[in-house]
C-alpha cells in the first residue's frame, strides 16, 4: 500500500469517551512507541466534530515529544526533517460504533452466521430477526421500523434451499421501510448475503427503499460458512455511509492514510495474531465506556483448529452504560466486591453521576475501588454472554455434519474451556490505566475466574486498536510495537478447581525461582498469594491436596509445568472454583476482600 | 500550553437559541422563513405510514403462491375496508368459495407470487411538530422541518426525564441550597415550572404530579427514586420518552447537590416568565442535555455575537463534577503542564482550582471539571 519507508506513524483511536493518540517512530531499524496523548472525544456538543478531540490528543503528543506534528489543524505528512509523520491512521468506536440489525431464516443457523459476520466486522448487533424467532410478522416489522440501525445484514437459505422464506423476510423489511440512524438524506444500507437464487426477488423488494448490496451467501451450504464477503462489505459500507454521517468524520476520513476501522475489528485482529504466533488459546477483553468486547480463540472440539469468536455487550461499560451494569448485575453483586461499607443510596447516586458525566475519573482511592468493583461485574457479565455465544462454532472453512449444524446452539457446549485457557489479555481504560498493574490482574482473575494455570497480560496503554489498524498498513511495524511496547506480561495465575473448607490444605506449590531460591508452600483453601518473579520460564510442581482438586491434569493429579512471572508475578489463587465463594456477611466479606487485596499488593496502602 | 477542552453546560442570561423542529420522516413545511411563531403553532406535518398487517393469501386459500394473481380481487395500491373480500377462489360452479377478508381499513400495499403473502397497511397516522418556543422561523430544513430562532435565557441541565413542556416559572425555595419539600407544592404550582435548590424528595415529586406541575428544575434527585417514578432503572442516559406528566430537570446530578448560584439567580430573575423545557437527555453521540429556554424581548433579526468555543484557561469558572468536592464551584488558578499523581494512584492532567465556597485552592483532575458557559 505505502511503499516508501515509513519513519513515523501517528495513530488515533476515537473512543466513545476518550480519543487516544500514539506516536511510533523507527529507531535503530526498530519501530517503537515513543509517546501517547489523549483528550476527551468531541463528538458531543458544543464541538460536534470528532477531529477536535483528535487534534487535541495529537497536540498532547506534540507537547510531550517536543516535536511538531501539526501545522494549524493539519497533520504534517509526510515527515519533513523532524516535522510531521509519514502516515496517520485511525480507528473509531465513537458515536455508538457500528449498530446493525441482522436477519436470517433459522435462529440457530443462518441468523447465527449473520450475527457472527456482523460481530466479526466490529458491529453491535441490535436485534436478530429470524423466521423462527417467535415474534409475529407485524411485531417484527414494528421492531425493524423502530430500531434505526446503521445497516441491515439479511441472510437466509442455502444456495439450493429455501427461497420463499428469505423473500418473506425481505418483504417484512420493505414494509417496515427502516430509516438510518444518522441523517435522513440517504438510504439505509442493506446487505443481502443469502440464497443466491432469491437475490432477484430480494432486489425487487429492497432496491427502492434501501441501498442494497448483494454479496455471496454467508451460508452457502448447511455445513459451511463464508463470512468474508459479508464482513468486507460491512467494512466498506461503514466507511461510505455510517462514518460519513457522524460529526466530523468526513474531515477525519480525509486526514487518514488508510480506511478508518471500527475499534473492535482492529482489536479482534490483534487478538488473533497473538493466538496464531504463540499457538495458544486466548481470551481478550476490551472494556470501554459504552460497551465491553470479549474475544476468544479456542480450539474446535473436533478439528482442533483455532476458532475466533467475538461478542460485544452493547450496554455493559464503565461510563455511558455504567448504570446498566448496576441494573443487570444487581446491587448485591457489585457490593460484594466493595472492600468497605457504603450506603446503598449513596452507591447508586455515585454510579448515576458517572453515567451522566462519563468522562470523569476517580480521584480518591475509595472512588477507584468502587469503579473497579463495578468493572468486575461488567467483565463477569460480558464473559458470561461470550461463553453462551461461543458454542460449537465453526470457522469459515470448517465443514460440519448436518446433525451438529442443527444442534449448533441447542447442544450448547461452549468452546470456552477455562482449564484449557493459556492467556488472558485485558484492554480498555479501567484495565490498561489501573494505577497499579496488580489491580488489573486481580480484576481479571475475579471476573473471569481462570482455572488451572493461566497467563495474564494487559495492553500497556490501550493501544491494541491502533496496532490493529496499523497492521492493515504495515504488519511488520505493528508486530514489532506489539511485542515490545504493547503487551505487558503481568504473570501467571494458578487456580485449582474443587470444593474444600476454609483453613484446610488445598494445594502444594513448588517453584524454582530465577534468583536460585525455592518456593515450597502448602496453600490452605481460601488463601491468596503473590510471589514476585520476572517474565521468565519458572519450573513448577503443583500437587493437589486431595482427589477432589484439579489443577489441569485431572482430579488429584500432579501438574509439572513452567509458569511465567511478569510485572505482577505468580499469583496462587486458592479461593476455589466451582463454586467461587465470597462471604455473605458484610463484616466477614470486607475482611476477606481486604486480606486478598493485601496479599496481591493491590493498592499503595497495602 | 494546550487548552483543556472540557465539555460545559450553558447557563446564559441572553443568547440566541436555535431549535431544529424536525419530523420523524419527510413531510410538509407549514411556515416560511421570517414568520413569527408561537410555541404552540404547528410548523410541519406529515403522515406516518400505518401499521402493517401481513396476510398469507396463498395459505388461506390453499393455492400456490405463483397463482395468486388469479385470485386477487384488489390491485396493489387499492384502498380496502375492514370485512371487504380481497381475494377469493372460484369454487366449484360458483359454490364452496374460499375468500380472504380485509382485517383492517387501509390499503393493499403489495402481494407476492413467491411467498403468497399480501401486505396490508392501516391508514396513515398524522403527526405534526410545533414551534416549541416563541420565536421566528430562521431556516427551512427541506421536507423535514424548520429552525426556530429566539432570544432567550438558556440553561442546560445535566439529566432529565420527561418531554417538552411549557409553563410559568415559580421559585419554591428561598435559596439554591434548600431542598424542595412536599409542603412547598400546592395548588398555586399547577401548570407551572417550579424551581428549587438542592434536592427533590420522591414524595415531593409525587405531590407535583398530583398538583399537575408541568416541570421541576432542581439541583439533585436520588437515582433510586427514578425507578419509583418510571418503573424501571435507567441503564443508559437516553431519556425524554418517559410517560410522566411532570418533566424533571436536574442541573447538577444525583444526590443532594445545591444548584449553582448563577443558575438559581437566573431562574429567579425570570420568575413569572413563560419557559419551554425539555427533559430529553442523550449522553452518547450527538449529546442532548435537558434545557430551560425563557424567551426574552429582543430584536430577533440579529443573532447574539457567536462565542468562540475556547478551552479552559486561567480564570475560567468551573463546576467540580466528581467526589470529593462534587457540586462545588470555583475558578481555575493554574494549569500545571505535567501529569500529577492523584490519591487514587492514577497520573492525570490537573488544574488548580480556587473553590469559592471554601476559599481553598486544590489540585483536581481536569477530567473532573466542567466549564460553566455563561456568555
Amino acid at each position: 500500500m505505502i511503499k516508501k519507508e515509513i519513519r513515523s506513524i501517528l495513530a488515533t483511536d476515537c473512543g466513545s469517551t476518550t480519543t487516544k493518540a500514539i506516536l511510533i517512530e523507527k529507531r535503530d531499524d526498530v519501530y517503537r512507541l515513543v509517546t501517547r496523548g489523549e483528550a476527551p472525544t468531541t463528538v458531543e456538543a458544543p464541538f460536534e466534530d470528532v477531529t477536535r478531540g483528535v487534534l487535541n490528543s495529537v497536540k498532547e503528543v506534540e507537547e510531550l515529544r517536543e516535536r511538531q506534528l501539526m501545522d494549524g489543524d493539519k497533520i504534517i505528512s509526510p515527515q519533513k526533517d523532524d516535522k510531521g509523520v509519514d502516515i496517520y491512521i485511525s480507528t473509531s468506536s465513537a458515536g455508538g460504533g457500528l449498530q446493525m440489525m441482522v436477519a436470517g431464516l433459522v435462529m440457530a443457523m443462518s441468523a447465527e452466521s449473520a450475527e457472527r459476520a456482523a460481530l466479526g466486522a466490529g458491529a453491535i448487533v441490535m436485534d436478530i430477526i429470524a423466521a423462527n424467532d417467535g415474534r409475529l410478522a407485524h411485531e417484527k416489522i414494528s421492531r425493524i421500523r423502530h430500531l434505526r440501525p446503521d445497516m441491515i445484514l439479511l441472510s437466509g437459505g442455502t444456495d439450493r434451499g429455501n427461497i420463499k422464506t428469505v423473500v418473506e423476510l425481505s418483504e417484512l423489511i420493505k414494509a417496515a421501510n427502516p430509516q438510518p440512524r444518522l441523517g435522513m438524506n440517504y438510504k439505509l444500507p442493506v446487505i443481502y448475503a443469502g440464497n443466491k437464487k432469491a437475490s432477484g426477488e430480494v432486489e425487487k423488494n429492497l432496491d427502492k427503499i434501501s441501498d442494497l448490496s448483494v454479496v455471496s451467501n454467508l451460508r452457502p451450504t448447511l455445513e459451511s460458512e463464508n463470512l468474508g464477503p459479508a464482513r468486507d462489505k460491512i467494512h466498506d459500507l461503514f466507511m461510505e455511509h455510517v462514518m460519513a454521517q457522524a460529526p466530523g468524520y468526513k474531515k477525519l476520513m480525509a486526514m487518514t492514510d488508510a480506511d478508518i476501522m471500527p475499534t473492535p475489528g482492529a482489536v479482534g485482529y490483534i487478538m488473533q495474531v497473538i493466538a496464531r504466533n504463540e499457538n495458544i488459546t486466548v481470551v481478550g477483553v476490551d472494556i470501554g465506556g459504552a460497551t465491553t468486547d470479549i474475544f476468544s480463540v479456542f480450539k474446535d472440539l473436533e478439528s482442533k483448529k483455532p476458532v475466533f469468536n467475538r461478542t460485544v455487550s452493547a450496554n455493559l461499560g464503565m461510563s455511558y452504560s455504567i448504570s446498566n451494569v448496576l441494573a443487570e448485575a444487581t446491587l448485591p453483586n457489585i457490593q460484594r466486591w466493595v472492600p468497605f461499607e457504603i450506603n446503598e443510596v449513596e452507591l447508586r447516586n455515585r454510579i448515576g453521576n458517572k453515567m451522566i458525566r462519563p468522562t470523569t475519573i476517580p480521584q480518591s482511592l475509595e472512588e477507584l475501588k468502587l469503579e473497579q468493583a463495578i468493572a468486575r461485574e461488567a467483565l463477569r457479565l460480558s464473559f458470561k454472554q461470550h461463553k453462551s455465544f461461543a458454542v460449537g462454532l465453526k470457522g469459515v472453512q470448517r465443514e460440519r455434519t448436518i446433525s451438529d449444524a442443527f444442534e449448533q446452539t441447542a447442544s450448547g457446549v461452549t468452546l470456552v474451556d477455562m482449564m484449557d485457557l493459556d492467556l488472558m489479555v485485558g484492554s480498555g481504560g479501567v484495565l490498561s490505566h489501573a494505577p497499579r498493574r496488580n489491580q488489573a490482574a486481580k480484576m481479571m482473575i475475579d471476573a473471569f475466574l481462570p482455572e488451572g494455570v493461566t497467563q495474564i497480560a494487559v495492553d500497556s496503554i490501550f493501544m491494541m486498536p491502533h496496532l490493529g489498524v496499523l497492521a492493515s498498513v504495515n504488519e511488520h511495524a505493528a508486530t514489532e510495537v506489539f511485542n515490545k511496547d504493547c503487551l505487558i506480561r503481568l504473570g501467571t495465575c494458578i487456580a485449582p478447581v474443587g470444593k474444600s473448607k476454609y483453613g484446610k490444605d488445598y494445594i502444594k506449590v513448588e517453584l524454582d525461582l530465577p534468583d536460585g531460591t525455592k518456593f515450597d508452600r502448602t496453600m490452605k483453601y481460601g488463601e491468596f498469594l503473590l510471589i514476585e518473579a520476572p517474565y521468565t520460564a519458572i519450573p513448577a510442581t503443583i500437587t493437589p491436596a486431595s482427589r477432589k482438586i484439579d489443577v489441569g491434569s485431572g482430579p488429584g493429579e500432579v501438574v509439572n509445568t513452567k509458569v511465567y512471572g511478569g510485572s505482577v508475578g505468580i499469583i496462587i489463587d486458592a479461593r476455589g472454583r466451582r463454586p467461587f465463594i465470597i462471604p455473605e456477611d458484610p463484616k466477614e466479606r470486607v475482611e476477606k476482600l481486604q486480606e486478598w487485596s493485601k496479599a496481591i499488593k493491590e493498592f499503595d496502602e497495602n | 500550553m494546550a487548552h483543556a477542552y472540557i465539555p460545559g453546560l450553558k447557563v446564559v442570561p441572553n443568547t440566541t437559541v436555535k431549535k431544529a423542529r424536525q419530523l420523524p420522516i419527510k413531510g410538509e413545511i407549514l411556515r416560511k422563513v421570517g414568520e413569527n411563531v408561537a410555541a404552540v403553532d404547528e410548523v410541519a406535518k406529515t403522515h406516518l405510514p400505518g401499521n402493517i398487517i401481513p396476510t398469507n393469501i396463498a395459505n388461506k386459500l390453499n393455492i400456490e403462491p405463483a397463482d395468486i394473481n388469479d385470485f386477487m380481487k384488489k390491485e396493489e395500491g387499492d384502498p380496502i375496508k375492514e370485512g371487504e373480500v380481497i381475494a377469493e377462489t372460484n369454487g366449484i360452479f360458483g359454490l364452496f368459495k374460499s375468500s380472504v377478508q380485509a382485517p383492517i381499513d387501509g390499503t393493499l400495499e403489495s402481494f407476492s407470487h413467491i411467498t403468497g403473502q399480501a401486505i396490508l397497511r392501516e391508514s396513515p397516522i398524522p403527526v405534526a411538530v410545533n414551534a416549541y418556543v416563541n420565536g421566528v422561523v430562521d431556516e427551512i430544513i427541506a421536507d423535514e422541518g424548520v429552525v426556530v430562532k429566539t432570544q432567550a435565557a438558556f440553561i442546560q441541565g445535566v439529566f432529565g426525564i420527561g418531554g417538552e413542556q411549557r409553563g410559568k416559572i415559580k421559585i419554591v425555595t428561598s435559596m439554591q441550597d434548600d431542598p424542595i419539600e412536599e409542603k412547598m407544592i400546592d395548588e398555586s404550582c399547577k401548570d407551572k415550572i417550579i424551581v428549587g435548590g438542592a434536592f427533590l424528595t420522591h414524595s415531593a415529586f409525587k405531590k407535583a404530579l398530583k398538583m399537575k406541575v408541568k416541570g421541576i428544575v432542581v439541583g439533585g434527585f436520588n437515582y433510586n427514586d427514578i425507578k419509583k417514578i418510571i418503573g424501571y432503572d435507567i441503564g443508559v442516559a437516553i431519556t425524554g420518552q418517559e410517560d410522566v406528566n411532570t418533566t424533571l430537570i436536574l442541573t447538577e446530578g444525583f444526590g443532594e447537590i445545591h444548584m449553582a448560584k448563577q443558575t438559581f439567580e437566573l431562574l429567579k430573575k425570570h420568575e413569572g416568565d413563560v419557559a419551554s423545557i425539555n427533559g430529553a437527555t442523550q449522553i452518547r453521540a450527538g449529546v442532548i442535555r435537558p434545557e430551560v429556554i425563557i424567551p426574552v424581548k429582543a430584536d430577533l433579526k440579529k443573532d447574539s455575537p457567536k462565542q468562540e468555543i475556547i478551552g479552559m484557561d486561567i480564570g475560567t469558572e468551573v463546576r467540580i463534577i466528581r467526589a470529593p468536592y462534587f457540586g462545588m464551584i470555583g475558578s481555575v488558578s493554574g494549569l500545571p503542564h505535567k501529569l500529577q499523581k492523584l490519591e487514587s494512584g492514577s497520573l492525570a492532567r490537573v488544574a488548580k482550582i480556587k473553590i469559592w465556597e471554601t476559599k481553598k485552592e486544590v489540585l483536581l483532575p481536569r477530567a473532573n471539571l466542567e466549564m460553566i458557559e455563561n456568555k
